[in-house]
């Protein structure tokens, strides 16, 4: 297979330009902002999957130093009302941040896709009903949403994830429906059809990867809200249960001692700025790379 | 020649109005018809021209024959198999020995395949293994006249041309016994809707397959086509071998066809024939003969009375009351 693909390539007689890939890094390379965030975006998921390896303490060992203590060269971030080291805290609580944003996003992502593709390709009665049924949902306010479920099942990671990515699946379904529609309308489609093509194939092959680019775009731009309403679940008491750090608890805890300290609060907000700012950039300039239309220099 | 396709009164119709707006406006019957009363028979190897202004319902056709599109009267028979009513998974071997080409030559391509990817689709769809995808894309690209290079381009890549080509090459992946070809020259330059046409009329000439040509460029139904049928809304109101429909028409609608084509020498003398106004709806048919309200030729009688099928030779038909004459291209050559 492999010696058969080379002899193609090798009867290819005109010069081809770079890559799709070596383009998009391109065009990327010559939007500051998009990789200003491009950076902040690495920082944030490597110090999330690095968290065990690089705090400098146990997040939740009770230090014998000062409490509430200002920034120093043993705690950069200063430390909690308990005398926990904060940068440690803030460290693990953007590894739980993380973990909350890429399993729910991921959930709701294909939980969307899938039901997407179906209300868009499927008979118009199915396509009328799961709108129904994603319409309501999304008639929700989400944070009422979240503090009912929680008083159901308990406060506890999971439930977070859950919540966001049931809040979260009628957004990615009504895009993949919308674009799956539009599509379906190309006479290549139609072309398939004529040729034999099933369903399936027609959807796996021919659909799908023109539908996941924007839907990716769109899920990346989403991670910060994801990360902001994990955050103002446990600034709340109704997200992760303590000892475990997150940044809204790291916030909540700040907040009660903001008269003795500002550096907690400042310590948790940072980060869910940065956080927020890094993937706000990086998709939208995704968005302008992938997005023909939205191109200037092309 | 035996007979390789036999449509007979095939009738297509689209709903106008969902059932609720019909029921409260008391509309009967809340459907158009695209496609009325249309037979047409196409032996092995021959081909079959269809011309009409746009929205005559000729792409309708070929969509019924593809079962893309369900049918509501007649019968469709591709080598001795009843056509209609079969269930999409029945109608996937015919799929096989039935082939469209479609109009937009770039966009019935799939735009993230390779030209390779496109041209093989059919082997994969038709689950075919026991060949070697790499020699069959030299195969078809030899075939079409395109470079083996080519296999790695996208869509978007090439020329409507080139584009075009490709469309034929994966027609021809699974050697149909029938291929549609609807506009297979629309959007094209003047010459490449040459090279595509004579592609075409060699490649039926190889290999035999029998072929609908769907176009409204007289030139490519004169150039390839044995048999040609005018439609006008929806039915076919000429209908004969193409020689004889060319220079001995009989419906007024044919020979406005015909003067409305662009002659290559400019000092010919010319008889122009136009016809009044524009095409109906086909949701308001004009009573008797359909066309009476653009036919030069119109007269009282028309408007009342539908005309029969007749025939001008035993495979000459058309509808129309007052015929043109036999020789009336001679007169018009020489006035």
């Amino acid at each position: 297979m492999v010696a058969t693909a080379e002899t193609t390539r090798s009867e290819q007689t005109d010069v081809r330009g770079d890559s799709a890939w070596v383009q998009h890094w391109k065009q990327l390379r010559s939007n500051p902002l998009g990789l200003f965030g491009l950076v902040l975006v690495v920082l944030m998921v490597g110090s999330a999957v690095l968290a065990d390896v690089i705090v400098p303490y146990d997040p939740t060992q009770i230090l014998v130093g000062p409490r509430l203590g200002p920034p120093s060269w043993e705690h950069p971030l200063g430390t909690d009302q308990l005398g926990r080291d904060t940068l440690s805290r803030v460290i693990m609580g953007g590894q739980v941040a993380m973990l909350v944003a890429v399993a729910a996003l991921s959930v709701a992502l294909s939980i969307g896709l899938l039901l997407g593709l179906i209300a868009g390709f499927g008979p118009r009665w199915l396509d009328n009903g799961l709108l129904l049924v994603l319409d309501s949902v999304r008639a929700f306010p989400v944070i009422i949403f979240a503090l009912a479920v929680i008083t159901l099942l308990g406060p506890s990671l999971t439930t977070v994830v859950l919540v966001v990515a049931i809040t979260s699946i009628p957004v990615y379904a009504r895009v993949v429906r919308t674009q799956t529609q539009s599509l379906s309308d190309n006479e290549y489609i139609l072309a398939e059809r004529a040729m034999g093509a099933g369903t399936p194939r027609i959807l796996g092959v021919h659909i799908l990867p023109n539908v996941i680019g924007p839907l990716l775009i769109l899920a990346s731009m989403d991670v910060p809200l994801v990360i902001a309403l994990e955050a103002g679940l446990s600034f709340l008491g109704m997200g992760v249960r303590p000892p475990t750090p997150s940044w809204g608890t790291i916030l909540n805890n700040g907040y009660n001692y903001i008269q003795n300290s500002p550096w907690p609060v400042i310590a948790g907000g940072i980060p869910i700025i940065l956080t927020t700012l890094g993937f706000t950039f990086l998709g939208e300039a995704l968005r302008d790379i992938f997005d023909p239309k939205l191109r200037r220099d092309v | 020649m035996s007979t390789l396709l036999e449509v007979e009164h095939l009738k297509v119709r689209f709903r106008s109005m969902g059932a609720l707006r019909a029921l409260m406006r008391r509309v009967k019957d809340p459907y158009i018809d695209a496609v009325c009363d249309v037979s047409f028979r196409i032996g092995r190897g021959e081909t079959l021209g269809l011309v009409g202004e746009s929205g005559s319902g000729k792409s309708t056709i070929a969509r019924a024959l593809m079962g893309l599109i369900p049918s509501h009267g007649g019968s469709m028979r591709f080598d001795g198999t009843e056509l209609r009513g079969l269930s999409q998974r029945a109608y996937k071997p015919v799929r096989r020995d039935m082939a469209m080409m479609f109009q937009d030559p770039v966009g019935s391509l799939s735009p993230r395949l390779t030209v390779r990817s496109l041209i093989t689709e059919p082997f994969r769809i038709h689950g075919v293994r026991d060949r070697d995808m790499d020699a069959e894309t030299r195969r078809l690209l030899e075939m079409v006249g395109l470079p083996a290079g080519f296999a790695q381009r996208f869509p978007h890549q090439l020329s409507g041309g080139q584009a075009r080509r490709v469309g034929v090459a994966r027609a021809l992946a699974l050697d149909p016994r029938l291929v549609i070809a609807d506009e297979p020259t629309a959007g094209l330059d003047v010459s490449i809707q040459g090279e595509v046409m004579n592609l075409l009329a060699e490649l039926q000439d190889r290999l035999g397959i029998g072929m609908v040509v769907i176009t409204h460029n007289l030139n490519v139904v004169r150039h390839i086509s044995d048999q040609m049928a005018v439609m006008y809304l929806g039915r076919f109101v000429e209908q004969g071998p193409t020689e004889e429909v060319f220079h001995r028409p009989r419906h007024p609608y044919t020979e406005v066809l015909l003067s409305a084509n662009p002659e290559p020498d400019p000092d010919a003398k010319l008889h122009r024939v136009e016809a009044r106004g524009d095409i109906p709806s086909l949701a308001h048919r004009p009573t008797g003969c359909e066309f009476h309200t653009r036919c030069p030729r119109a007269r009282d009688y028309c408007r009342e009375v539908a005309p029969a099928l007749s025939s001008a030779a035993p495979d000459h038909t058309y509808t129309c009351h007052f015929p043109l004459e036999a020789d009336a291209k001679e007169r018009r050559l020489e006035a």
